[in-house]
């Protein structure tokens, strides 16, 4: 391959000269002419029948054009099972779900008419904890659960139970090779749900047009997943929504699928058509909106003396929350990823999704990984442990390597990352097998720790993403896709490709940003990790469809045969005698004969990629292959423990992640370690906190803390490993959820190591390590 | 009736007495560069200058910034130059979805007026108060770096590549 001029390269993003003078618009910052704010009201209680609901005198207070009840709405939402309405109707399910919603001339108008609404609630009984709620004769979340439409032969709910999905992974025999196993390990872990925190909360505005059209704008990942599901919902032709996507002030998973884009729908054509903004509180954000789903796993491990995994059974409980939106996908997605990246013969996990009566759950970076491997990473520890076998010599006995199959029988090919590399190099770059330096003071002590993490992008088996190149008069490109850069940096990464394919300099390559269903290419959303992968596949068809069409022009305008031609420096020419050809402006939108004639025209060109070789996973045994491609990492961490007061510092946190191909060092940096520190929020600042009537006690950034710069480690160390993925773009594969993964897991290990205790609950906060520290010692 | 001076221009406004700052320069005047991230004060994202120094506009009334000066993000690029700090953020990679960096640059821009030459310390300090959920905040101080005075040169920055140095930050 020839040198790369553009690819790999820390090229800069274009979308930061308008983010960093303000000019870069987000979807509250759009005004509309004629545009009204809409105000949600919430129920105070976890589950509830609403008896009734008096708006007749919000109705008449001054600017208020519309109020809207559940009554109001005959429409259920879901991704994978329907069983959602916009406004409760009947009965309220979480704390926090909106019962009915205001549309006024002012946001102050809005908010004051909601004051007016009268609610009757009758309380009824309701369950917290998701593995009460799997007890016989435990409340129902949704007792009409096996009426609701839903994916069949992917997703299992259990009928009359809160069992949304039961995804099953049988491999081998576990019970028989954990009884034969020589050394056995069982603990369990627990998770508590913690909320995205985008900076810009769930916002969207939308219009509801004559002849039963619609126009929304949203903060959102997901254009083209909005329209088919509001398209879905109400029954309108695709081409009747449309949608865009402005600048998205973060997602992290949350703002995938539907949003608040249905509520301002249904307030607009309460309104006549006026465009209606619907913009979340924080505290709303944090109450109302999905958030990452609790997690309790039940592990058990077996290995031969010698050091050989031979046997996992896990069962995972997630805490879905109220609907089930995401959950069941992520109960199924690190259900089969739910073994680490070990190789293991006999295998068997339950995952079960379960509804509770609080606020949902919904996709978060990681989907479900962080979670799993919190506990399967422990636990590997804790098995090395009782083998006398140091935890890195343990796992680099057991990673997977090409050869071996993974546990829903899918086998590793050369090809693959090697989590084997991200191992050591972690724990050469922390110093693994060195004592730690002494601490800073007698009341401190130092420990290591290791975690690994693999993830693969968990989407249906026919996903895919078209992209489209035009030339413009002076010769540039411009790059239109619908995957949604909030901030990850796919579309300077695009471009990059698109340059290096175009043979143009960066510079002469233009993402479109505003993503808009009626004038970009499809992509099904942009989640899972898997948006520079699918989307640089498609740009490099797209480029490859404009080279064609450039070298068929040139060559009827040279009259020499398209196979003498090449593309170089913006310029067609004869391969053999590149002072003869054409620059791209002459070809872009057709070329022109000293006579007049002209020939050809505008040069647009279309790429796209699918997702290949996938299948369902048989649903007794999830066997099957779910994953385009695995990403492997590790983390390595050395940190400090205040035994006095419980505080954890992080002196030094390595991160390897097998990229493939580094597609940009600055954007590939930006992912590791913004990830990095999210991680370490899970790990030691972030959960939610419910009271025991269900209530949220936390939804504020006062008592919900995200990390600031004031709690960084004092160093991360990001390494970045090339093995490429043969049919990745450059051989890249996806790096943008990894790195938080197992953040939390190799703090976890590290703790062990300096204080002796093992903790299985997140986050490590002061007070419950203080607590652990104070309990030991008074044994 | 209100006179403030935004961005260096004399402005007047007929305000209720519960408007905010952050409501008025969105909302009134159109300077949709500072963003709402929470509404109580507590994410930094609706940062502007009040006299030279970082406030959270959606904690100030409007009638607050009667007689008194306002710089917004708007007001950081002079005639279409973007600044040394502006650059920074560019330079280091310290934005993502960029909704904080509004709020961060107005941060660094108030330490920067106040101390030209802040010590690690102060900048870690002078930021901690603006939450971003992207970048890990490491190319942010990075960038704030880059921009102070002192700094020997913006375009071969002390750490591009390299991790911060922040061994003193927690004495």
């Amino acid at each position: 391959m020839p040198e790369l001029r553009v690819v790999g390269r820390p090229v800069l993003r274009d979308d930061a000269i308008e983010k960093v003078t303000g000019t870069a618009r987000y979807t509250t910052d759009l005004a509309l002419p004629g545009m009204l704010y809409a105000a949600i009201l919430t129920s105070p209680h976890a589950s509830a029948r609403i008896a009734r609901i008096d708006v007749a005198t919000a109705r008449g207070e001054p600017g208020v054009r519309a109020v809207l009840t559940g009554d109001d709405l005959d429409v259920l939402l879901g991704l994978y099972l329907r069983d959602k309405r916009i406004l409760a109707r009947g009965v309220v399910r979480y704390q926090g779900e909106p019962v009915a919603a205001v549309a006024a001339d002012t946001l102050d108008e809005a908010r004051s008419a909601l004051r007016k609404i009268r609610v009757d609630y009758e309380e009824l009984p309701a369950v917290f904890d998701a593995r009460a709620a799997m007890a016989p004769g435990a409340p129902r979340v949704h007792p009409e659960l096996a009426t609701y439409e839903r994916m069949r032969g992917v997703f299992f709910p259990e009928a009359g139970t809160n069992v949304a999905h039961h995804q099953k992974i049988r491999r081998g025999d576990a019970a028989a090779a954990l009884d034969a196993a020589d050394v056995r390990i069982e603990a369990t872990f627990d998770n508590p749900p913690v909320q995205h925190v985008p900076l810009e909360t769930h916002a969207a505005i939308a219009q509801a047009l004559p002849a039963d059209r619609v126009e929304v704008w949203t903060s959102s990942q997901s254009p083209y997943t909005v329209r088919h599901l509001l398209a879905h919902a109400f029954g309108l032709p695709h081409a009747s929504v449309r949608v865009h996507v402005p600048y998205v002030g973060g997602g992290f998973g949350g703002k995938a699928g539907l949003g608040v884009e249905p509520l301002a729908y249904v307030l607009s054509k309460a309104c006549g058509g006026r465009p209606v903004l619907v913009s979340m509180t924080r505290e709303q954000e944090f109450n109302t909106m999905p958030s990452r789903q609790g997690l309790t796993s039940t592990l058990r491990l077996g290995a031969t003396r010698d050091g050989r995994l031979t046997a996992l059974e896990a069962t995972y409980v997630w805490d879905a929350g109220a609907y089930a939106d995401y959950g069941v996908n992520i109960g199924r997605a690190a259900a089969y990823a739910g073994a680490g990246p070990y190789a293991v013969d006999n295998c068997s996990i339950d995952s079960y999704v379960v509804y509770t009566n609080k606020v949902y759950g919904t996709a978060f970076r990681g989907f479900g990984h962080l979670e799993v491997l919190w506990g399967v990473e422990r636990a590997i520890d804790r098995l090395a442990r009782a083998l006398d076998l140091d935890p890195v010599e343990f796992r680099r006995r057991n990673l997977l390597r090409s050869g071996d199959t993974t546990i829903t029988g899918e086998p590793i090919a050369v090809g693959h990352g090697s989590p084997r590399k991200c191992l050591e190099a972690v724990a050469q770059a922390i110093g693994w097998g060195l004592p730690p330096l002494p601490p800073d003071a007698p009341n401190k002590v130092r420990g290591k720790g290791v975690a690994m993490l693999h993830k693969a992008p968990a989407m249906p088996t026919n996903t895919s993403c078209a992209a489209v190149i035009k030339l413009d008069e002076d010769g540039a490109a411009d790059l239109l896709v619908s995957g949604v850069d909030y901030g990850q940096g796919t579309y300077t990464v695009l471009r990059q490709i698109a340059a290096e394919e175009l043979s143009l300099p960066i510079e002469k390559v233009h993402a479109v940003w505003d993503c808009d269903t009626a004038m970009t290419p499809y992509d099904w959303q942009t989640v899972a990790s898997r948006f520079a992968y699918m989307g640089g596949n498609a740009v490099i068809a797209a480029a490859a469809d404009c080279r064609r069409q450039l070298i068929d022009t040139a060559a009827n305008a040279l009259g020499v045969p398209a196979e003498a031609l090449v593309c170089r420096d913006g310029r067609v020419c004869v391969a053999s005698d590149e002072g003869r050809g054409l620059e791209y402006r002459q070809l872009a939108l057709g070329f022109t004969f000293p006579n007049g004639n002209a020939i050809g025209g505008p040069i647009i060109g279309h790429g796209r990629s699918i997702a290949t070789g996938l299948t369902n996973l048989d649903p007794e045994t999830g066997q099957g292959r779910p994953a385009q491609f695995w990403t492997y990492g590790a983390h390595a961490v050395e940190i400090e423990v205040d035994t006095e007061t419980g505080e954890i510092t992080v002196l030094r946190l390595v991160t390897a992640v097998d990229a493939g191909k580094v597609l940009n060092p600055l954007l590939c940096r930006g992912q590791i370690v913004g990830g990095v520190v999210q991680g370490l929020g899970s790990a030691l600042l972030e959960g939610f906190q419910f009271d025991e009537r269900g209530r949220l006690m936390n939804p504020s950034f006062v008592d919900y803390k995200i990390a600031t710069a004031k709690d960084l480690p004092r160093e991360i160390v990001p390494i970045m490993i090339e093995n490429p993925q043969p049919d990745g773009p450059y051989g890249a594969r996806g790096v943008a959820e990894h790195p938080m993964i197992s953040v939390p897991s190799a703090l976890g290990n590290a703790l062990f190591d300096a204080l002796g205790i093992d903790f299985s609950s997140l986050p490590l906060t002061p007070e419950r390590v203080l607590g652990k520290i104070l309990e030991a010692g008074s044994r | 009736m209100i006179r403030l001076t935004v961005n260096g221009r004399l402005e007047t406004a007929s305000v209720p007495a519960g408007l905010t700052l952050l409501e008025l320069l969105r909302d009134r005047f159109h300077l949709t560069g500072t963003k709402e991230g929470c509404g109580i004060g507590e994410c930094g994202a609706c940062t502007v200058l009040l006299d030279g120094l970082p406030v959270a506009s959606c904690l100030v009334l409007a009638v607050e910034a009667d007689g008194r000066t306002v710089e917004t993000i708007e007001g950081e690029a002079i005639g279409g130059e973007l600044s040394k700090l502006q650059k920074a953020f560019l330079e280091a990679g310290a934005v993502q979805c960029g909704f904080c960096t509004p709020g961060m640059i107005m941060s660094a821009r108030g330490l920067l007026r106040r101390n030209p030459r802040p010590s690690d310390d102060e900048i870690v300090e002078a930021m901690s108060g603006n939450l971003c959920r992207c970048t890990g905040y490491e190319a942010i101080l990075d960038a704030v770096r880059r921009a102070v005075e002192h700094d020997p040169s913006p375009s071969a920055p002390r750490h591009a590549h390299s991790p911060p140095q922040k061994e003193d930050r927690r004495a």
